[in-house]
C-alpha cells in the first residue's frame, strides 16, 4: 500500500517546523517516529498535504535528571526509555510501560512525544505519564505553554495540542519515598496495544498507610484516564489484599467502556478490575 | 527528492518520491528482494532491516527518512564464505518452513542477541513478538535462536 502523495519537509529547528506547520493550516502533520502515522497514511486514513519530519532536528532526543525527576526529549524512543538506567531508577513505571510498547522494531523508532501527541486510546505511555503527574512543554507560535498529563488526553486520537503546536519536552517529577509502581496490560496479540492497561503508583507512610494512590486506565474507553474513585478509596487505608480487592471493584466507576472486535464493554470492565488488583498488589509489594 | 543511502556497504544517490516506502526503495530501486513484504500493515516484520544498527520495519518508514543512513539487509548478513551465526543456526535447526519470514526473523534476532547475548527462551519469544511466521514454525525458530545464542536450552540437538 502506498500513501497518497504529500510534500515532505525536514526542518533543522523546532521554530522552522512550527512555521511550516502553520503554513499548511491544519493540512500538515508532524512525523516523529512514524509508527502510527505512516501506517495510517498507507491505509489512507490520513491524507495530508504535507509531512513535517522532526527527525533532522538536533537535540530533541535526551533523558536528563532534573531536581530528582526527569526531563525527556520528545524524540526519545521507547527503547531509549526502557533501557535507560536513569529512567529505571527515577521513574521505573515509565521504563516498564515503554518496554511493553509494540515490539522491538516499533520501540526502536516510536517516540514518547509521538505517543503522547497521537493520543491513541490504548497507548501505554499515556497511562504511565498520568500516574507520574507528568507535564508537557508545548512549543507553538506564541510562548511555550505547559499542559498537565490529566489535561492532555482529551479524546480518542485527540490531545490538547492545538494546530501548529509541537511537544518540546516531557517533565516527570521525582518519585516520593515509600512508593511502589506497576503497569499491567492485556495486549492485543497482533498490534500489542492494550485491550486494557492499568498503571499505578502508590505511596505509604511509615505505618504502611496509603498517603497517595494513583491509578490510570488505558484501552478501556476513548482516552487514557485516571480512576479517581479508587484513588480516593485507597488513600488513608492500608494496602491489604482485602482493601486492594475492594478498591479494584471500584475501578470501573465513572469510566466509559467501549466495545469492539477485541472485547465487549463487559469484558473490558472485568479486565479492568482484575488488572487493577494485580497492579495494586505488585505495586504494594514494591514499596521501598 | 535526492537521497543518499548506503546498503550493505554500497552507497548510492537516488531520486525518490517522498511517499516511497523504504521497503519499496530497497526492493525496487536497489533490487534487493531478500527483504520481504508480508502484511503491509506493519505487523508481520518480514521487511525488517537494520537502519544505523537498529531493527526497523522498512514498510513503516519513508525512504527519505533514511537519507544519510547506513542499512543492512539480509543480503549483507553473510560474509563471502560463511553464514552469520544466526543464519547458521536457522539452517542447523531448520528454523523455517516456507522461509518467507526468515529474513526478518534473522535480522530481528541479530538485534535481540546483540542486546542480550544469552537470553532465556521467554526473552527470545518476546524479542520476536514483532515477527510473524504464518507456517507457525516457531518451535524451530526459537531453537535456532537459542543455538545462535550459544545455549542448548530449547534446542533439539
Amino acid at each position: 500500500m502506498i500513501p497518497a502523495a504529500f510534500e515532505y519537509h525536514a526542518p533543522k529547528t523546532l521554530r522552522q517546523a512550527i512555521s511550516t506547520l502553520r503554513k499548511y493550516d491544519g493540512e500538515a502533520r508532524v512525523l516523529a517516529g512514524g509508527m502510527s502515522l505512516v501506517p495510517m497514511m498507507k491505509l489512507r486514513l490520513a491524507n495530508l498535504a504535507a509531512v513535517v519530519d522532526l527527525g533532522r532536528i538536533k537535540g530533541l532526543s535526551f533523558i536528563q535528571e532534573v531536581n530528582g525527576g526527569l526531563s525527556i526529549g520528545p524524540m526519545t524512543t521507547h527503547y531509549d526509555i526502557e533501557s535507560s538506567e536513569v529512567v529505571q531508577r527515577i521513574s521505573p513505571i515509565l521504563a516498564e510501560a515503554a518496554a511493553l510498547v509494540g515490539d522491538v522494531q516499533v520501540r526502536n523508532r516510536g517516540t514518547i512525544g509521538g505517543s503522547v501527541a497521537h493520543a491513541d486510546p490504548a497507548a501505554d505511555l499515556p497511562a504511565a505519564l498520568l500516574v507520574l503527574h507528568a507535564k508537557f512543554s508545548i512549543a507553538g507560535s506564541a510562548r511555550r505553554r505547559i499542559v498537565r498529563a490529566d489535561r492532555m488526553f482529551v479524546d480518542a486520537y485527540t490531545s490538547a495540542l492545538e494546530e501548529g503546536e509541537v511537544i518540546a519536552g516531557v517533565h516527570v517529577p521525582a518519585m516520593p519515598p515509600r512508593t511502589g509502581w506497576s503497569y499491567k496490560k492485556l495486549a492485543n496479540r497482533a498490534s500489542r496495544f492494550a485491550i486494557v492497561g492499568i498503571a499505578t503508583q502508590v505511596t505509604t507512610d511509615e505505618q504502611g498507610v496509603c498517603t497517595r494512590a494513583r491509578v490510570a486506565i488505558t484501552g478501556a474507553g476513548p482516552a487514557p484516564t485516571r480512576a479517581r474513585t479508587i484513588e480516593r478509596y485507597l488513600t488513608g487505608k492500608k494496602l491489604t489484599p482485602l482493601n486492594i480487592t475492594k478498591s479494584a471493584t471500584r475501578a470501573i466507576a465513572g469510566i466509559e467502556f467501549l466495545g469492539d472486535v477485541h472485547g465487549s464493554p463487559e469484558y473490558r470492565k472485568h479486565l479492568t478490575m482484575e488488572l487493577t488488583k494485580q497492579a495494586l498488589t505488585e505495586a504494594s509489594e514494591r514499596i521501598r | 527528492m535526492k537521497i543518499n543511502i548506503t546498503i550493505n556497504g554500497e552507497a548510492r544517490v537516488d531520486d525518490v518520491e517522498p511517499r516511497t516506502l523504504l521497503v519499496h526503495y530497497i526492493r525496487e530501486t536497489r533490487r534487493l528482494t531478500g527483504t520481504h513484504i508480508g502484511c503491509d500493515t506493519s505487523q508481520c516484520g518480514a521487511c525488517t532491516v537494520l537502519v544505523d544498527g537498529l531493527a526497523v520495519k522498512s514498510c513503516s518508514l519513508f525512504a527519505v527518512q533514511a537519507d544519510g543512513s547506513i542499512i543492512q539487509t539480509i543480503e549483507g548478513v553473510a560474509s563471502d564464505d560463511s553464514l552469520h551465526p544466526v543464519q547458521e543456526a536457522f539452517w542447523l535447526e531448520h528454523g523455517l518452513q516456507c522461509g518467507y519470514c526468515t529474513p526478518g526473523m534473522v535480522i530481528t534476532l541479530m538485534q535481540v542477541l546483540e542486546r542480550n547475548p544469552s537470553p532465556s527462551e521467554a526473552e527470545v519469544r518476546r524479542g520476536i513478538a514483532g515477527n510473524l511466521c504464518r507456517c507457525t514454525g516457531y518451535q524451530n525458530i526459537i531453537a535456532a535462536a537459542m543455538r545462535a545464542a550459544g545455549s542448548s536450552k530449547g534446542g533439539n540437538q
